[in-house]
């Protein structure tokens, strides 16, 4: 550029400078208040999703049974959990709630960049809720196309919800995307360009490397869930045929012809895919951060943990079609998809074993964050294993479309997640809030919640080796499956159950020690990274008083030699470091 | 598929090459005084161009995913090709040319010539709202003709394909009202010439979007 | 400390379920077995993986759990042993994929001796066709799917006239004999799977898929849908029967060619009205039905239903569950029609018949039934006029209590359990779902308020 950049740097940039309680609490252009109005957005329709499995699971337990479940809102209920959970509370909460907490506090800047695009994101976020939630209400109910939304059976008779329902879910996964385009864009800009001084990318906490990488993929393959909801709009509305074949529908000829419904899944899944790695990476990112603190210890090999972030994220956009083997789609693909999707399972393996290794050797403190950590290790273990078997092409053939799949995703994609999730707000909850939550309320919450998951996964792999199909709404009698599997499932309901329940735990913790809980000091455990640095707990507003932090170190610098405290802040200059101090150290 | 998998694997290459150069050599535990004086920004520009640069990114993601569709669903044996109104030239030229005057105006901005800001940004808008009004016409003339978007697979995609870009175009139209309200009320001389700039990148970025849509329609 | 215990013994818990769990795969019934070999192979390298890594870390967690007087080790990273794991890493998937993409070649590649046959699926159930003497598929068309041409059968294809098509969701294959399955929908996506052949695939609108297998043990395997297809999704289901060559052959003979299908007679109301004399005793002289001698109405009901009822009574379809008392009175009665021209007379004239309105026999609360009516609608039409296509008979305006009998008998498996009848099996599912006795009543107390015409002639 040929001229000088306009002044955009933190101490120049102009913070509004909020007055009244709307403006503070309500219109706020504050990151952290965003944070937790997306936060608590994704966490409330996370509960009304987590209502509508125990829904689904009291009829797969004990079938027929409940007069308020017939198959047709079962499989409405079964579209919209996956929906809510994926995009509106994973999504919304890792990147719109954590993403926007961190970011700043973690980069030592003093707000997002674009303040303004990130409210307004947040509220078109709202706006895309309340439009999805609309959608179970009108007539004809939400959709009942299952969370893909495959076409043409998702605008064709015969789907719940083909008419009204499909169209608001459209509508609403289209302002979904342009509230997540106006935070990536500041989440992307604020990561590169607004750190404090000292800040190399190198220095950043593996938090905000894999929210930042996470935020690249999603920029980058959200857009093609628009292009096929935007598509699949115009052949419901305008009678166009993307994706509508000549067919016949209830008896009747349709107009469409030629569309093709492998294009959609190729669309779909070309963001399907990424998407997992969008609540993986910063999942990743955030639990190494708790190893390392609660194990005062540095992560270990954390280049390794940059690069393998970097390597995942590359490698997920040319995985998407192992979610198509079975599809119909040319199947000389497998040889492709199949080997991509192995070879992302090397760098996912290295983060495991590092994981692993910052334990070693370090000096373990079990808190509650920690314990979730732990859990999340070992789930994650668990669900990346069974990965293998369905990207291995031939292994797909007998286990595509069974509760093999179903346990799988829920195992790396959502018990795995939400353990992070929990132990993030656990971690980061003194931070937030100024105030210690009950740790034995949320060791029992941690216990139940690892148990009953289990208890609801591991079984439900079993299922689908002996060949039960998903979106069932019931088996019947077959001759292939024993009595005993419909005991297996009504154990398996009553563990969801459980843990449902189990959730109340949480949700009367973290209320209840808003109030009651023990003030906490500005940094009760001990961390490094520059979010436990600030001047006031919670932070106020612009973050950091009056003078920015500088950072000298990275983010890692625990139990480091010769010093007498186990942790040395990012912002401690090395003059303030006893001499003698052997850095470097190489086995 | 191939023509996302291209771009996305020149724009992850880029990304993941620029990250990996920063990253590799670097042993971020020892202490390091020259990463201590390191400026916090990753790019020497400021954080709208590096945002604006991002959103291209996303629309380029967006629209070559709409011609990946494209040249997919122009297989079926069902596809019959639309012969494009030959109004979409004039409607060219006049996308061109405010991209030219754009240009022209960005550079009399850097040279802080302001003089010529508020008739370059008049000449650009009209030029670009020509541009949005003749594709309307385009589509009526379609439509009197009997090519609904329901006729044919390519027509869907003329109208669908023409359609984003108009709104790409809106959208800019929008930052462009702002930036000649910014100018008239004499607004910080170097916030209306940023706003140039971006625009002025934004409309090139149009403009070849355009070219590849046009030529794509065209060959087909 | 106990996150230690539990990892443990999750661990030692797993290896446990998995070797001591009643729940695994089936048997075996094709020559896929390597796919279930590749799946050894990669159980027991993830089963290495899970429960190395797991208890490393379990001892981890005790070995370095929290002391006043200890220290964490600073030990940023470890190229040497990073690359070891690598390197471990790779050489362990490789084994694991390695076979797989083996396998999936001879998957992808049919063996030139391979059979073919077609599974046609639609909303929701399968049909299937097979090429006939000559070998070869005649040209099909979604455009020209109908009621009478379920198939989109091409009539101006001659290769098409000696097709053999099975209207019924039961597939027979000869054992031992390797055979490639074309799978096409009429509709959405659905998928053709039976587990004990272990390999499956979609069917797409618009496209012909295909896979192939040999079925290697004689035997009746369930056919499942397994890609969501709408609402009766899960009660899409068809069989597979493998046997020896000659029953094989005995069953493609019993199935009628698309010629055939052509050929069927045309109905004679005149000579019908002689054979209806025997029906008249019970169901009416008008065909009103007779709540008395439990014979429901007939008039106005849609040819089709009638024409597949009768063949369902003939063949020992309905009628022959112990509890079936009414249905077991009709079995013979249905066997006085001694072919199809019969059966085709008598519907002409029950076609011919006045359609009346009965009274309501029975009470309840339609707008309760409305709700429980919505899933109805998806077959059997808003109106309960009935849609042939869904093999979904019109209800509005027949004797409801008859129909609430039928509901009943559905609900606890009376009707619809025979192996052979599909579509009962769909509508016992359906029935299901209805919770007690006065639901059903708001139910047809609803469907009483319908007016929904019959269906299409024919």
């Amino acid at each position: 550029m040929a001229y000088v950049a306009i002044a955009d740097r933190d101490h120049e940039q102009h913070l509004h400078d909020p007055q009244t309680f709307i403006e503070k609490y309500i219109w706020s252009q504050d990151h952290k208040v965003i944070a937790i109005q997306y936060g608590v957005t994704a966490i409330f329709v996370g509960v009304i999703a987590m209502i509508l499995s125990v829904m689904m699971r009291l009829q797969l337990g004990f079938p027929d049974s409940f007069s308020l479940i017939n198959p047709e809102n079962y499989y409405q209920f079964v579209t919209m959990h996956g929906m809510i959970m994926v995009i509106y509370l994973l999504t919304a909460l890792f990147l719109g709630g954590f993403g926007n907490y961190l970011i700043p506090l973690m980069c030592g800047s003093r707000d997002m960049v674009f303040p303004f695009m990130n409210m307004l994101s947040y509220w078109v976020y709202l706006l895309s809720v309340i439009i999805l939630l609309v959608s179970l209400f009108v007539p004809g109910g939400a959709t009942g196309a299952g969370w893909t939304l495959y076409p043409p059976q998702a605008i064709s008779d015969g789907t719940p919800g083909e008419s009204l329902g499909i169209v608001l879910m459209l509508a609403s996964l289209g302002v979904f995307i342009i509230a997540f385009t106006m935070g990536g864009l500041n989440y992307v800009t604020t990561v590169l360009q607004a750190r404090c001084r000292g800040m190399t990318l190198m220095r950043m906490p593996l938090s905000v490397w894999g929210i930042f990488v996470a935020t690249i993929l999603g920029l980058l393959a959200f857009p093609a869930l628009l292009v096929s909801a935007i598509m699949m709009l115009l052949d419901k509305l305008a009678h166009t045929s993307f994706f509508m074949p000549a067919m016949i529908s209830a008896g009747e000829q349709l107009e469409h012809t030629g569309g093709s419904p492998i294009l959609f899944q190729h669309l779909f899944w070309f963001f399907g895919h990424p998407e997992v790695y969008i609540v993986a990476l910063p999942a990743f990112g955030i639990v190494s951060d708790v190893l390392a603190t609660h194990a005062r210890k540095n992560i270990f090999g954390y280049r390794m943990m940059v690069w393998a972030i970097l390597a995942i994220g590359g490698l997920s956009f040319i995985v998407w079609a192992h979610h198509m083997y079975v599809s119909g789609m040319n199947p000389y693909f497998g040889f492709f998809f199949a080997t991509t999707t192995l070879i992302i399972a090397v760098p996912t393996a290295l983060k495991v074993y590092n994981w692993v290794l910052t334990l070693w050797q370090g000096n373990i403190h079990l808190r509650v964050p920690m314990l979730f950590a732990i859990g999340f290790i070992f789930t994650f273990i668990h669900g990346g294993l069974t990965g293998i078997f369905l990207g291995n092409v031939v292994i797909d053939l007998p286990l595509s479309d069974t509760y093999f799949v179903v346990a799988h995703f829920h195992m790396v994609m959502g018990v795995s997640p939400v353990l992070v999730v929990f132990a993030a707000i656990y971690h980061w909850y003194p931070k937030m809030t100024g105030r210690m939550f009950n740790e034995t309320l949320g060791k029992w919450h941690f216990w139940m919640t690892l148990l009953g998951t289990y208890s609801i996964y591991l079984p439900m792999h079993y299922l689908g080796f002996q060949g039960v199909p998903r979106r069932y709404f019931a088996m019947g009698n077959t001759d292939f499956l024993p009595e005993s599997a419909q005991a297996l499932n009504a154990s398996i309901t009553i563990s969801a159950i459980f843990v449902a329940l189990t959730q109340l735990i949480f949700f009367y913790n973290m209320i209840t020690s808003l109030r009651n809980g023990k003030k906490a000091d500005s940094n009760p455990w001990g961390a490094t990274t520059l979010e436990w640095q600030t001047p006031d707990t919670p932070p106020k507003h612009g973050n950091w008083g009056h003078d920015l932090p500088e950072v000298h170190r990275w983010a890692y610098d625990y139990s480091v030699p010769g010093q007498e405290q186990d942790f040395v802040p990012q912002n401690v200059p090395a003059s303030e470091v006893p001499v003698g101090r052997d850095h470097g150290v190489h086995h | 598929m191939t023509i996302t998998l291209v771009f996305l694997a020149v724009i992850m290459a880029t990304v993941i090459g620029w990250l990996l150069r920063q990253s590799l050599n670097t042993q971020p535990w020892v202490s390091d005084s020259v990463a201590d004086s390191f400026s916090g920004a990753s790019l020497d520009t400021n954080s709208k161009t590096v945002g604006l640069t991002t959103f291209l990114a996303v629309a380029t993601s967006l629209f070559a995913l709409f011609v990946s569709a494209y040249t997919i669903r122009m297989r079926v044996a069902d596809w019959s090709p639309l012969a494009e109104p030959d109004l979409l030239w004039v409607n060219s030229a006049f996308l061109v040319l405010a991209s030219v005057v754009y240009h022209w105006t960005r550079n009399r901005a850097v040279a802080g010539r302001t003089a010529s800001l508020k008739p370059g940004l008049m000449v650009a808008g009209a030029l670009s709202i020509m541009f949005l009004v003749g594709q309307l016409v385009a589509w009526q003339q379609l439509l009197a003709a009997g090519q609904y978007a329901s006729s044919n697979a390519a027509n869907a995609f003329f109208y669908l394909l023409t359609g984003v870009h108009g709104l790409h175009m809106l959208g800019g139209l929008y930052v462009w009202a702002r930036s000649a309200v910014r100018a008239w009320t004499g607004a910080d001389a170097d916030a209306v010439r940023l706003s140039i700039e971006l625009c002025t990148v934004y409309w090139h970025f149009l403009l070849l979007v355009w070219v590849v849509l046009f030529g794509l329609l065209l060959a087909t | 400390m106990p996150i230690a215990v539990v990892l443990i013994l999750l661990v030692v818990g797993s290896l446990i379920f998995h070797f001591m769990s009643p729940w695994f795969f089936t048997p075996l019934a094709s020559n896929w077995s390597q796919v279930d070999d590749t799946i050894n192979i990669t159980f027991w390298v993830t089963g290495f993986v899970f429960v190395a890594v797991n208890l490393f870390m379990a001892y981890a967690v005790i070995r370095y759990r929290y002391r006043k007087e200890n220290r964490a080790v600073y030990d940023p990273e470890n190229p040497k042993l990073e690359t070891w794991l690598t390197v471990f890493t790779t050489v362990g998937v490789a084994a694991m994929l390695a076979p797989g993409l083996f396998v999936w070649a001879k998957f992808v590649d049919v063996p030139d001796n391979a059979m073919e046959v077609e599974a046609v699926a639609q909303q929701w159930h399968w049909s299937y066709r097979l090429p006939g003497e000559d070998g070869q598929f005649g040209n099909v068309n979604a455009k020209l799917i109908t009621g009478d041409n379920p198939f989109g059968m091409d009539p101006d294809d001659p290769m098409g006239s000696d097709d053999v098509l099975v209207h019924s969701a039961e597939l027979h294959l000869p054992i031992d004999q390797p055979v490639k399955i074309n799978i096409r929908s009429k509709d959405v996506l659905h998928n053709f799977t039976v587990a004990q052949f272990r390999v499956k695939m979609d069917t797409v609108p618009g496209m012909v898929t295909y896979m192939w297998l040999t079925p290697t043990v004689e035997g009746r395997y369930e056919v499942l849908c397994e890609e969501l297809c709408g609402v009766a999704h899960y009660a899409m289901r068809g069989a597979v029967v493998v046997e020896g060559r000659d029953q094989f052959d005995s069953w493609v003979a019993g199935n009628p060619t698309y010629a055939e299908t052509l050929a069927r007679p045309s109905g004679n109301a005149a000579l019908g009205a002689a054979q209806y004399a025997v029906c008249a005793a019970c169901h009416g002289q008008q065909g009103e039905g007779l709540q008395a001698l439990n014979a429901p109405k007939l008039a106005g009901q849609s040819a089709w239903y009638l024409r597949k009822q009768l063949a369902n009574y003939k063949a020992g379809i309905r009628g022959t569950h112990p509890d079936d008392t009414y249905g077991k009175q009709m079995a013979p009665m249905a066997m006085t029609l001694p072919n199809d021209q019969a059966v085709e007379n008598v519907i002409a004239h029950i076609r011919s018949l006045p359609d009346n309105r009965p009274p309501a026999t029975v009470q309840g609360d339609p707008g309760r039934g409305a709700k429980s009516y919505q899933v109805c609608a998806y077959c059997h039409g808003a109106g309960a006029q009935g849609v042939q296509a869904l093999n979904a008979p019109r209800m509005a305006g027949m004797t409801d209590w008859y129909l609430q009998r039928q509901l009943e008998n559905f609900k606890s498996g009376i009707r619809g359990e025979h192996p052979q009848d599909y579509y009962g099996l769909q509508m016992g599912f359906m029935a299901q779902t209805l919770q007690d006795e006065q639901e059903l009543n708001d139910l047809i107390a609803y469907i009483n308020t319908l007016q929904g015409d019959s269906a299409a002639a024919d």
